[in-house]
């Protein structure tokens, strides 16, 4: 109980200040309402239409499109990192922690269980000291995995392309 | 005072508390229109650090805004404008205006300029120079808090003075 007792204090603390200041604040302010203060805040000028409006849905195609290649590059990054050989200069947790995430994401995408993450921890950086410590069967496996990722998503591009979502009609 | 009271015991009226907490977290909207905007924002900045007094919090929103800084000249087309960002913030509230042509419309002796923008909403503090430099305005937000401790009430009475109600304005604070 005794180690406890410091964060629950803070805990106490922290509520009771909230609601202190949200009482004090009802008691002490002034409540003057008005139509003026009442209307939207359009930096001064009259609101010309509601704030809720239809936006074309070919923003949502491009949207989705642009968000698949930007998750997309965010895996390839630590990919290549990973790939050449670790800078002396990088400090060893960041290499690891980058490493980890390559052999998280790139050979799950070909649906393959058996690469522990947690192995890969506590192993010096990139993928030659991850396959030299078993975590990863071999380069070529990794890279192997990678073009799959991305023969998925072209074959997606591909098929954004046939069905027109880049031309703007 | 008849009641005994032990030693170190600070006795104070609720206004004025009230009145200290305010003049010290002013937060400033800034109505900065022209050359005057530069030194507000020089004033904010590192070296003159408005932040000593507790007013370094700039809003662009008067809903969260309690002082109103009109820094530049003010033209007629944007009078409205003015005027509604100041009605659309919450009592209390106050107002500096910085600069001649804030304050008289300065060199702009024309048609089209504001000459001063007190002929429209209430104003505290005004601010000579041209453009002021930033201790007339550290001065100034010096000289609103005095004012604020000094006639501050906790339930902004001196808001609805009927002085204060006569003030040119074009637009009554209706409520």
């Amino acid at each position: 109980m005794e180690p406890v007792l410091p964060l629950f204090l803070l805990v106490l603390c922290g509520v009771g200040l909230g609601l202190v200041l949200l009482v004090l604040g009802q008691i002490v302010n002034p409540r003057r309402s008005s139509r003026v203060k009442r209307m939207p805040y359009e930096s001064g000028v009259d609101p010309f239409h509601d704030a809720r409006r239809h936006v074309d849905v070919r923003f949502y195609l491009l949207a989705i499109a642009f968000l698949v290649f930007d998750v997309e590059l965010l895996f390839l990054y630590p990919w290549a990192v990973a790939s050449g050989p670790a800078p002396a200069h990088v400090p060893a947790a960041a290499v690891v922690a980058s490493s980890t995430v390559e052999t998280d994401s790139a050979p799950s995408k070909v649906a393959d269980p058996s690469p522990t993450t947690t192995g890969a921890r506590n192993v010096a950086p990139g993928i030659d000291a991850a396959v030299a410590a078993g975590t990863v069967e071999s380069r070529h496996f990794v890279f192997g995995g990678t073009m799959v990722f991305v023969g998925l998503l072209a074959l997606g591009l591909v098929y954004d392309w046939r069905k027109g979502v880049f031309q703007w009609r | 005072m008849a009641i005994e009271l032990p030693k170190g015991t600070l006795i104070t009226q609720l206004d004025s508390l009230v009145s200290w907490c305010r003049k010290n977290s002013l937060w400033p909207m800034p109505f900065a229109t022209a050359c005057c905007g530069i030194e507000l924002m020089a004033t904010g900045a590192s070296t003159h650090d408005l932040a000593r007094f507790g007013a370094e919090v700039f809003r662009f929103s008067p809903r969260q805004c309690d002082l109103m800084i009109v820094a530049g000249r003010v033209v007629m087309k944007m009078m409205p404008v003015l005027q509604r960002v100041w009605l659309q913030m919450h009592e209390p509230k106050w107002c500096i205006a910085m600069g001649a042509c804030a304050s008289t419309g300065g060199v702009f002796d024309t048609y089209s300029v504001v000459q001063g923008i007190d002929r429209f909403i209430p104003v505290d503090v005004y601010v000579p120079g041209c453009p002021p430099r930033p201790e007339q305005l550290l001065q100034a937000i010096i000289d609103l808090q005095e004012k604020i401790q000094r006639e501050g009430t906790t339930w902004c009475r001196e808001f609805s003075l009927p002085e204060r109600q006569k003030l040119p304005r074009a637009l009554r604070e209706e409520v």
